[in-house]
């Protein structure tokens, strides 16, 4: 998905975090999933950290 | 009086949510203050200053739910907790009616939307650029809503983007249009041939809404997050977003909204500006060009959408300071006539702000004509005769949700206001659209009210002007939101510079012959 194809394509969106941005763009017609998005248990920082060697 | 609280072990809902639950609960019989917030160590001093803290809730984790209550007896309090678990249940199970399991992850989201081409991130800044990261990679663009992310994770993450031809629109960035569809806070306005690059949500939806006011649309608004054109970021996103709508044959003519461009990067950008090939209008509040800078500048964000609008369809245009001169005079004669009548004058003007770039906007047009203005922010003083408030600065929004979601903080400082002898204007400002609370105008004009009757009873005028960035379309409905606002008494301009410009003549009518010419 290159920038050159995103305008002027429909947009499907995966939204993470407030759920009335999902409801919104439901209402504008865009395909969205919702995330039922929770903090990872701990400290941010640390859970960042093995994030980050997860996506490695 | 009786204070509970209760913890909900592991249990997580944003911030808009838990706002619309705390809600539901001070309007219960006897329920004097509520809160509904995660254990968060700013969350737990929040409630300590509000007189909420009790012992039932003090070991609550950032991953734990609080709920705590003040109402007038024990009865009322165990029933206002259990109508909270109530509302919960409610949102539980509208969800499970649908029938559809939410993934708990972006990438077991991907499984269900596999040709997803973009992630909406609004999730606290401490975690949001995990995701980000991780969308990128996955080759999605990113809406990144959230702020508190580091300005060294931010040119990261759009290294990462333009490595990937992929836009980062944030970190911080409130709104963004593609192919139509708004993101965020976002006004409903039509497509059309104007194209936004926008440093400032806020900044975006007054120029888009001004536009649609103008009979012209939106092709793209991409936000870039107010800090790309610092040197640090370099305009990353911005350069990114402007190729795009060089390349984008439905833009006829761009937008730029930005803050002061840092001069490392004023080059790049004026060539960026000149490589288009399609008319530009500049607006970079706070900042003048150079002699021979590529563009239209202009220094209002009304501006911007006039000269866009002139140059698609060929027009000339002129900056005016009202839009309409007689009105304005009428108006000022009208407030003469009742100062005659004996009532008493403070002498500053206090703007009470939702939108930062309003109010920054609001203190570049006043300081010219009334001298130094007070502010909390961009590096001004807190004292003097005018003073101009973003109630969405940090100081104000810890713990909380923003003015523009939640409107009762600043319906508060407005009744506050009537009380003050020194304040003789109020300058306030009102943003509408998709996602921002469904009726602001109801508390704010209640609170007008109750300030104007207070300032009345102690012999004062007080001149309420404000101005509402919206469109008709909108779901809280432009007119029906500036009647609300005009029966309480507020005068309602077409647009914040010109609120602005007319709260400087009333705090100094001398100002008169020149702001609007000799008759």
């Amino acid at each position: 998905m290159s920038l050159e194809t995103v305008l002027g394509q429909p947009l499907r969106v995966i939204n993470l975090g407030l759920e009335i941005f999902a409801t919104e763009l439901q209402a504008e017609g865009a395909t969205v999933v919702h995330v039922d998005w929770r903090p990872p248990a701990g400290d941010a920082a640390i859970a960042a950290l093995l994030a980050r060697l997860d996506d490695e | 009086m009786a204070l509970r609280g209760v913890v909900w072990r592991s249990t997580y809902h944003d911030s808009m949510v838990l706002m619309r639950i705390a809600e539901g609960l001070r309007a219960r019989p006897g329920v004097r203050e509520a809160a509904v917030l995660m254990g968060t160590a700013a969350n737990h001093a929040l409630l300590a200053a509000a007189g909420l803290a009790t012992p039932d809730v003090a070991d609550a984790t950032p991953g734990d739910l609080i709920i705590a209550v003040d109402a007038g007896d024990a009865l009322q309090a165990q029933a206002a907790l259990d109508a909270a678990k109530g509302l919960f249940d409610e949102r539980r199970q509208a969800r499970e009616a649908t029938g559809q399991a939410l993934p708990r992850t972006l990438d077991s989201a991907l499984r269900q939307l596999p040709d997803a081409n973009l992630a909406a991130i609004s999730i606290p800044g401490a975690h949001a650029a995990v995701e980000a990261r991780r969308a990128l990679k996955q080759g999605l663009h990113v809406f990144l809503f959230s702020d508190n992310v580091p300005l060294e994770t931010e040119v990261e993450l759009k290294r990462l983007a333009v490595e990937k031809r992929l836009l980062c629109m944030g970190p911080d960035c409130g709104t963004a249009y593609l192919n139509g569809v708004g993101l965020g806070f976002a006004n409903v306005v039509p497509r059309g041939r104007i194209g936004c690059v926008a440093a400032s949500g806020t900044g975006l939806q007054a120029v888009a809404s001004h536009l649609a006011a103008l009979g012209e649309g939106i092709s793209h608004g991409i936000g870039v997050g107010g800090r790309d054109l610092s040197a640090e970021v370099g305009g990353l996103m911005t350069f990114l977003a402007l190729d795009a709508l060089r390349a984008d044959a439905a833009t006829e003519v761009v937008v730029l909204i930005s803050k002061p461009v840092a001069p490392s990067v004023m080059p790049r950008l004026d060539a960026a500006l000149r490589a288009l090939g399609k008319p530009v209008v500049v607006c970079c509040l706070g900042a003048s060009p150079e002699p021979g800078s590529a563009g239209t500048w202009v220094s209002t964000l009304e501006d911007a959408a006039h000269a866009a609008a002139a140059l698609a369809s060929g027009r000339v245009w002129a900056a005016r300071a009202f839009s309409d001169t007689e009105a304005v005079r009428v108006l000022l004669a009208r407030l003469a006539a009742e100062a005659g009548r004996g009532a008493r004058r403070g002498e500053g003007i206090l703007g009470l702000y939702t939108g930062g770039t309003l109010a920054h906007e609001t203190t570049l047009i006043l300081e010219p004509l009334l001298g130094t203005i007070a502010a909390n922010f961009g590096g001004r003083g807190p004292g003097g005769p005018h003073k101009v408030l973003d109630l969405g600065a940090d100081e104000f929004t810890a713990g909380r949700p923003h003015p523009m979601i939640d409107p009762s903080g600043r319906a508060a400082r407005v009744s506050e206001a009537g009380r003050s002898a020194k304040v003789s204007v109020l300058l306030l400002d009102l943003v509408l659209g998709r996602a921002a609370h469904d009726d602001p105008a109801a508390s704010l004009a209640a609170a007008i009210r109750d300030a104007r009757d207070v300032a009345a009873r102690d012999g004062r005028t007080l001149t309420v002007i404000a101005s509402i960035v919206g469109t008709e379309r909108d779901p809280q409905g432009l007119r029906a939101q500036t009647d609300a606002l005009e029966s309480a008494g507020a005068i309602v301009l077409p647009s914040n510079a010109q609120a602005a410009r007319f709260a400087a003549l009333v705090a100094k009518p001398e100002l008169a012959p020149a702001m609007l010419g000799q008759r």
